[in-house]
């Protein structure tokens, strides 16, 4: 059994997903303590890419922002060893695999560890393409032969998407979560948050019910696209208090 | 050397290939890979493919001696393999053919496909109405406007075209947007893919429908020169032509292979190791890993990536690569059009052009293959344009 993030062992965990430098990296900076202010347990970072395969409009749009500005890898691991000395929230990043190759893979895995990085979700490398233990998806379609390898090959928890697709905010999310969950269950105690797709409180409620944390991310995204700080603020709290209410 | 392994198991040519895909996608390529190797040796689906390869595609295509290039450069012996002769002027419809036949073996009743010129696209909505399937293409919006005929086309045949108006608006957004509707999709729907690229088993499977290329091009030259060919060229953008042309010649250590790229989107001559729709291969990339947009006049080769196999080529040193620059497809494009009546492809004067360095080095006893993937009608109204 790899680690956990202990962070789980508390309460159902509110992780809550920004891409690194949209608008700047300054914001992202300011963005990390006023989540974490406001309720958020992890801060999931994505790393733009030009071609985030796994990602709607949403996403793919704070992707080419933050590209404007030029921000790589290397800046992203350097506003990390920043805020570090202020704070202890666990930092996930989010990254297509090509980002970590160009980067150096195990120089990406030495780096993530000197910074302070809690853990690594690729989406585009399944666990048959590396021997690292990253946190891997386990999705709607996965089969049971996959969520068996999934469950062994984890860290830190598994990321359930919740629907078949992209990242996104929806109204409907997958009906065969429950038989999903179960089915990790049977492979692995790690905790399972689900992600993609959860974009208000009640869902997010329905989904900690579930499992065992939520993701948000594309919903957040889009208020910061449209520079609505106080609003990310007011809606993580929200999440927050519809998570606790519920469990 | 043994070339017909490969990919092994996992889909991996070397250190190239694989699957670099989202969880989503993952159950749908390993339901792919097994039905396409169970269904593809059914004696009943090569005899339906071979059907309609013959009666609809018009196969085989001629391996035409072009006597007046030939004489121009005063060595080889120049033959070309008359790509552009099939039913929808390209090699193209050998792989949607037979792509869509397993479809419909599958069960699967809506087709995506990404374009880029729109040549597979048409080719896919051809298979698709012969076959009575739902056809989508994806094609980027800069490509839409610059294709209007192709697209237009692909309405005719009953598909829809959806532009894609997501990054540089061009084929490489068309395949993330197609791979983005297939991870929603995967249960009812087939992807069609038009290249020897992405995730296993695409870059085995394209390339398998390809290799009719070669095997009828080694055949009719053996039948008309009484030996192999001395050289194979083609040209390369994900490299779908020229794996067909080459593959059925890899363990003949006579024969050598030249694969040419355009120069703005050399992938092979320019770029380097990393991973781009689901596949490890080489591409053009920033220093920080971002994906370049890439220039040709050529839009079927105007791509960041290539195939996982030609990266593997090029690595082991069985095929060499090289780049031609827009002026000598160009120049290669009027030439075959003045010397041999046959307006080629811009994609296809790729190859023409560099005939330009080769030919001269050879003798007369040598001979050149060059594989003229399709017909340049398409690229008519845009060479006036310039």
């Amino acid at each position: 059994m790899r680690k956990r993030l202990e962070i789980f062992n508390k309460r159902k965990a509110l992780i809550t997903y920004i891409t690194a430098g949209d608008p700047s990296l300054a914001a992202t900076e300011k963005l990390i303590f006023q989540l974490e202010a406001s309720g958020a347990d992890i801060i999931e970072l994505g790393i733009p890419f030009s071609d985030p395969l796994a990602d709607g409009p949403v996403i793919q749009a704070s992707h080419q922002r933050a590209l404007k500005k030029d921000v790589a890898l290397a800046d992203v691991f350097k506003l990390v060893a920043k805020v570090r000395q202020k704070t202890q929230i666990p930092i996930c990043f989010m990254l297509s695999f090509n980002l970590v190759l160009k980067y150096g893979l195990e120089k990406f895995y030495d780096k993530m560890k000197e910074v302070g990085v809690n853990g690594v979700i690729i989406p585009d490398l399944p666990p048959e393409e590396t021997t690292h233990h990253n946190i891997f998806l386990v999705a709607p379609t996965s089969t049971e032969h996959r969520i068996k390898l999934i469950a062994e090959r984890s860290a830190g928890f598994i990321y359930l998407v919740s629907v078949a697709g992209i990242t996104g905010q929806r109204e409907q999310l997958a009906g065969n979560l429950r038989s999903v969950i179960g089915k990790i269950r049977k492979y692995t105690d790690l905790p399972i948050a689900i992600g993609f797709g959860i974009s208000n409180p009640k869902q997010a409620a329905e989904m900690a019910n579930l499992a065992d944390g939520v993701i948000v991310g594309s919903a957040i995204v889009d208020l910061i696209a449209r520079k609505k700080y106080q609003q990310v603020e007011k809606f993580v709290r929200s999440l927050r208090v519809a998570i606790d209410a519920d469990s | 050397m043994k070339f017909s392994g490969l990919p092994d198991k996992s889909g991996h040519f070397g250190k190239f290939g694989g699957r670099f895909v989202p969880e989503t996608l993952m159950p749908a390529l390993e339901e792919l890979t097994e039905k396409y190797c169970e269904i593809r040796k059914e004696p009943e689906f090569k005899e339906e493919l071979n059907y309609y390869l013959e009666n609809y595609v018009g196969r085989p295509t001629p391996l035409y001696f072009a006597e007046r290039l030939t004489k121009e450069f005063g060595g080889p012996r120049i033959y070309l393999k008359r790509e552009d002769l099939n039913h929808t002027g390209a090699h193209k419809i050998n792989n949607t053919i037979g792509q869509l036949l397993l479809a419909r073996k599958m069960g699967k009743k809506r087709i995506i496909a990404e374009t880029g010129a729109g040549q597979h696209g048409v080719a896919t909505a051809t298979a698709a109405a012969l076959f009575n399937l739902e056809c989508i293409v994806y094609m980027g919006e800069e490509d839409v406007r610059r294709q209007a005929l192709n697209v237009y086309r692909m309405k005719l045949l009953g598909a829809k075209v959806v532009p894609v108006k997501s990054g540089s608006r061009t084929l490489k957004d068309a395949v993330n947007e197609t791979l983005r509707d297939w991870m929603a999709s995967s249960t009812d729907t087939f992807y069609c893919l038009g290249s020897c690229v992405g995730p296993h088993p695409y870059p085995m499977m394209v390339r398998d429908f390809q290799l009719v290329i070669g095997e009828e091009a080694k055949k009719q030259h053996l039948a008309i020169e009484r030996k192999l060919p001395d050289y194979l060229v083609a040209c390369v953008g994900g490299g779908s032509n020229s794996i067909g042309l080459f593959h059925p010649f890899l363990e003949d250590k006579t024969v050598k292979m030249i694969g040419v790229e355009a120069y703005g989107a050399a992938s092979i001559s320019n770029g380097s190791f990393g991973v781009l729709h689901g596949a490890l291969a080489d591409i053009l990339q920033t220093k920080t890993g971002q994906i370049k947009t890439t220039h040709s006049i050529s839009a079927g080769l105007d791509y960041s990536g290539v195939g996982p196999e030609h990266s593997y080529l090029r690595e082991i040193s069985r095929v060499e690569y090289t780049a031609v620059t827009d002026r000598q497809a160009l120049q290669g494009f009027k030439k075959l059009s003045k010397l041999e009546g046959i307006i080629p492809a811009l994609e296809s004067a790729h190859a023409i052009a560099y005939l330009e360095k080769l030919a001269p080095k050879l003798t007369r006893a040598q001979s050149i293959v060059v594989c003229l993937s399709g017909r340049g009608d398409k690229d008519a109204e845009e060479i006036r344009n310039l």
